[in-house]
Parts: C-alpha cells; sequence; structure tokens
C-alpha cells in the first residue's frame, strides 16, 4: 500500500462515518461529508462526461473525419447539442425543444419496437406456451400449477387496471385478487431491497474492518 | 408509560444500533456461510463449465461504486469460474466507472491464473449510449469500439482478431446495477440476435428481472448479495458474499423480529385502547 492510497482509504473511512452520524442526528460533520460529495461529484461527472463523450464524439471524431457524411455525422448532433444549451436563455430556451425533439425521436425509434418484442410479445408467449402441454402427472405437478397461477396473476391484475369497468360484483372480485397478487409482489420487491440496503451496510463495514484498518496500521 | 407503550414509541437510533450491532459482529467472527445455490444460478454456473477452452465471452460492467457492495462480490466469483476454465475475456462497460471496477477484480482475481492482456483478456472500455452502443456492437464491435480502453486500436489485440460482431461471443454476462444494463444485452443480443445472456443485478432490481427467467430470455441470474454466495458455494470458494450472507441472515433475523414485535405492540395497544374506551 502507498501512502497515497493509505491517505485516501484513511479518509474515505472517516467520510463514511461522517455520513452514518446523521443516524444519530443532523450534525456539522455529516454536512460537511454531504456537501463534499455533491462537489467532488459535479466535478467527477464534468470531467467524465468531457473525456467519455465530448471529446471522443466531437473533437476527436471531428479531427478524424474525412469527407462530407462524416463532417456531417458530426456537424449535426453537435449542433443539436448546442441548442440543448439555449435552455439557459429564456428568449430562445424553445430552440432546445428541437433538440429535445431529436433525441426523443431517435429514442423511440430505437426502442419501441424491441421494447415491444421484449417486455410484451415474449412474456405474453411465456405467459401462454406451458399451457401447450399441460401435465398434471408427477414431475411436471409443480410446473403447470406455477403456469396457473402465473396465468391467473397476469390476468387479475390486468383486470385491476381496467378502470373503464367499475370495480363490483364478480369483476369486483377478481380485481381484488389482482391487488393480492400486486400486495405479493410488492412484498418481494421489500424484501429484496431490505437484503439490498443491508447489502450496503455490510460493504461498508467489510471497508472499515479490512481496508481502513489496514490504512490506520500502515499510516501511525 | 407502560412497557408496550415504550415499545411502541423506541427511539429509531435503537434500531439502528442493534442492525450495526447484527452487522458488524458476524464480520468480526469471519464465518462464510454456505448458500445453496439456486436452478438460475446454477444456469450460469453450467453454461460457463460447458464452454469449450478459449471460448469468449463478453463480460460487462454496468455498474458504479455505489452497487460495489453486492456486484463486486459477483463479478469476483464468475471471474475466478471463467479463469478456472480457460475461457477469453472481453471485458466493456455501459456505465463509466464499469470498466474500471472490472480492472479491478480482474488485477485481484489475475494474482493466480496469469491471464495475458491482450491475448486471454481485454478491455474494450465505456461507450456512452446504452441500448444503442448494443445495437452497433451487434453490427460492428470494431467501429463502436475503434480503439480500446487504454487506447489501443482494435486490431491490434490478438484476442479481437476473430471477434466482429455480438454472434462471435459464446456467451455475455452482464452484471446490472440499473439502466443501461443486462435487460438491454438481453433486448438486443438474446432477441434478436440468439447470443445467450446471463448475469447478476442488485437485490432492488431482481423482481424486475425475475419474469425475464420465466420466459427464457435470460439464461440465468444472480440477485444481490444472496446471488453471489450462490455462485461462491458452486464454484467451492467461499468469500466476501459467503461472508457477507452470515451478517445478512442474522439482520433479517432481527427486522423479522422487529416487525413481529412491532405488529405485536399495535395490536394489543389497539385492543388495550378499545377496552378503555368501552369501559
Amino acid at each position: 500500500m502507498t501512502t497515497t492510497a493509505a491517505l485516501g482509504i484513511f479518509l474515505a473511512g472517516l467520510l463514511t462515518l461522517a455520513i452514518y452520524s446523521f443516524l444519530y442526528k443532523d450534525n456539522p460533520l455529516y454536512k460537511f461529508a454531504e456537501h463534499l460529495f455533491v462537489g467532488t461529484s459535479a466535478g467527477y461527472w464534468f470531467i467524465s462526461n468531457y473525456y467519455n463523450i465530448l471529446k471522443p464524439n466531437v473533437i476527436t471524431a471531428f479531427g478524424n473525419s474525412h469527407g462530407f457524411w462524416e463532417y456531417f455525422n458530426v456537424i449535426i448532433p453537435t449542433f443539436f447539442g448546442i441548442l440543448m444549451l439555449a435552455r439557459l436563455i429564456p428568449k430562445v430556451s424553445w430552440i432546445s425543444r428541437w433538440a429535445i425533439a431529436f433525441s426523443v425521436g431517435i429514442s423511440v425509434g430505437l426502442n419501441i419496437m424491441i421494447a415491444l418484442e421484449t417486455n410484451v410479445m415474449k412474456q405474453i408467449g411465456a405467459t401462454l406456451k406451458p399451457f401447450e402441454s399441460l401435465k398434471f402427472s408427477q414431475g411436471f405437478l409443480g410446473d403447470s400449477v406455477n403456469a396457473i397461477i402465473i396465468l391467473i396473476s397476469v390476468v387479475t391484475v390486468i383486470i385491476y387496471f381496467y378502470f373503464s369497468k367499475e370495480h363490483t360484483g364478480a369483476y369486483g372480485k377478481v380485481a381484488k385478487l389482482g391487488i393480492w397478487v400486486l400486495m405479493l409482489t410488492f412484498g418481494a420487491s421489500f424484501g429484496y431491497t431490505v437484503m439490498a440496503r443491508i447489502s450496503l451496510l455490510i460493504g461498508r463495514i467489510q471497508f472499515l474492518q479490512n481496508d481502513w484498518w489496514n490504512a490506520i496500521k500502515y499510516l501511525f | 408509560m407502560s412497557f408496550l407503550e415504550k415499545l411502541d414509541k423506541m427511539d429509531r437510533r435503537i434500531i439502528f444500533l442493534l442492525i450495526a450491532i447484527v452487522v458488524f459482529v458476524p464480520l468480526l467472527f469471519k464465518y462464510k456461510m454456505k448458500v445453496p445455490a439456486r436452478d438460475e444460478v446454477k444456469a450460469i454456473y453450467n453454461k460457463i463449465e460447458s464452454l469449450p477452452e478459449g471460448s469468449v465471452v463478453l463480460f460487462s460492467f454496468d455498474y458504479d461504486p455505489s452497487t460495489l457492495a453486492e456486484l463486486q462480490p459477483m463479478a469476483k466469483a464468475v471471474l475466478k469460474h471463467l479463469m478456472r476454465k480457460k475461457i477469453k475475456i472481453v471485458f466493456a462497460g455501459l456505465w463509466p466507472q464499469g470498466p474500471k471496477l472490472a480492472d479491478e477484480v480482474l488485477k485481484d482475481v489475475n494474482k493466480k491464473f496469469h491471464y495475458k492482456k491482450g491475448i486471454d483478456y481485454t478491455n474494450l472500455g465505456y461507450k456512452q449510449g446504452g441500448i444503442v452502443v448494443i445495437s452497433s456492437m451487434a453490427s460492428s464491435i470494431k467501429d463502436t469500439f475503434p480503439t480500446i480502453a487504454d487506447g489501443t486500436s482494435y486490431d491490434e489485440i490478438p484476442l479481437l482478431r476473430n471477434i466482429h460482431t455480438l454472434k462471435d461471443f459464446s456467451f455475455i454476462i452482464s452484471l446490472s446495477a440499473g439502466d443501461p444494463g443486462i435487460t438491454h444485452w438481453m433486448m438486443i443480443a438474446k432477441d434478436r440476435f440468439g447470443v445467450p445472456v446471463a448475469g447478476g443485478c442488485t437485490a432492488v432490481s431482481a423482481p424486475q428481472i425475475y419474469p425475464y427467467l420465466n420466459s427464457h430470455q435470460l439464461l440465468g441470474l444472480m440477485g444481490g448479495l444472496n446471488g453471489a454466495a450462490q455462485y461462491e458455494t458452486l464454484i467451492s470458494d467461499r468469500d466476501q458474499a459467503s461472508l457477507g450472507m452470515t451478517a445478512q441472515t442474522f439482520a433479517h433475523a432481527l427486522i423479522i423480529l422487529l416487525i413481529i414485535l412491532g405488529n405485536i405492540t399495535m395490536f394489543l395497544l389497539k385492543r388495550k385502547r378499545n377496552e378503555r374506551r368501552a369501559a
């Protein structure tokens, strides 16, 4: 470990503790760490965006361009990128809408079919496919019951989100089953979220126990 | 104030302290838990096991340090397995800090395997654009990454000589913390070009990604630290994630206990209030 690395780790450990001190109550140490994080993040992303986006896609690309179409492919997106900055001047901020329209148009064009295929068509197919060969004999029972539960869940949740018909009578009962399915889904999501948050705490404690402690031993 | 009322109004800082203790103490004892692998994790392991020596896989690091605790142990476990099987690896990243994190894991794991840069592995680096980058890689990886992360020209990398499009990879692994990530690799590489895609994600995003397993759009999935620990069990190399899962288990037990206690307290106090009102 070098002294610079040890110093960096030592500081990171102190900042981790400063952030966690908020759990006791708001305090100047926490505020300092929070502001430092916001400031360094802004600086980091500015530089990162320059080197990862602006430099390769505009400066280097323009320098390496030969012929009309290569220049065209750099100049047009750069022009629209500059238009985006018009938002900073209230009088001409409307011009930025051209750039937004350009970028939204491209995103929609690229994503709409792919998303439809992946998230709708394939999912509908996967929900219905098991019914081609539904068997209740030994070894297939679990899969078959699973397929039926998934289909019922999908249909009831869709019914719950169909608001053109009042949720009363038998229709209301089916919609209520949809709510139960949603609640189960939220429960699963909550469980996973708890695991994720505890994992982050584990990561920080492991950092303090190993890296930070080693850095302290190295420095002092 | 009765005991129940005290419990009901317990300072939340006590809960924070209890969580900190149940996480810290198990980590102190360094007991690495054996987490049995589920089918979706086994599927990734089996796929890598089935690959012949010298196959080339794309390993995409689609996360940043904020999710390091969950995804880095996964990366380490999968990388160890790939290297044990002598599979060649092309690293990439749809998140700016991803390729740097790949370098870190590689530096650590490669101490044992001695993979050679440019021959056994290479790092394409980061390219901004998410799904557009993947689409572009499906047509030509060289056009997408004319130079790789360290500035070397694509043509100068021996490993990339026979790699032209995504179809040239035996398998794509994405460790993902959100958007862009594993779903985008699946949308393009698997759904459009039939290249198998698997990987891992943070626990928060796992419930949204599980439906793609059921539809066989994803070959396998590791969800959060638990998924990483399962993979460590499979490769018989229990490490950081298995250690973390011990603490995780104690923390979950405490949370469950607190939920039960909170509910019992609430119901008892409610009954008490109703009795008082009736009297």
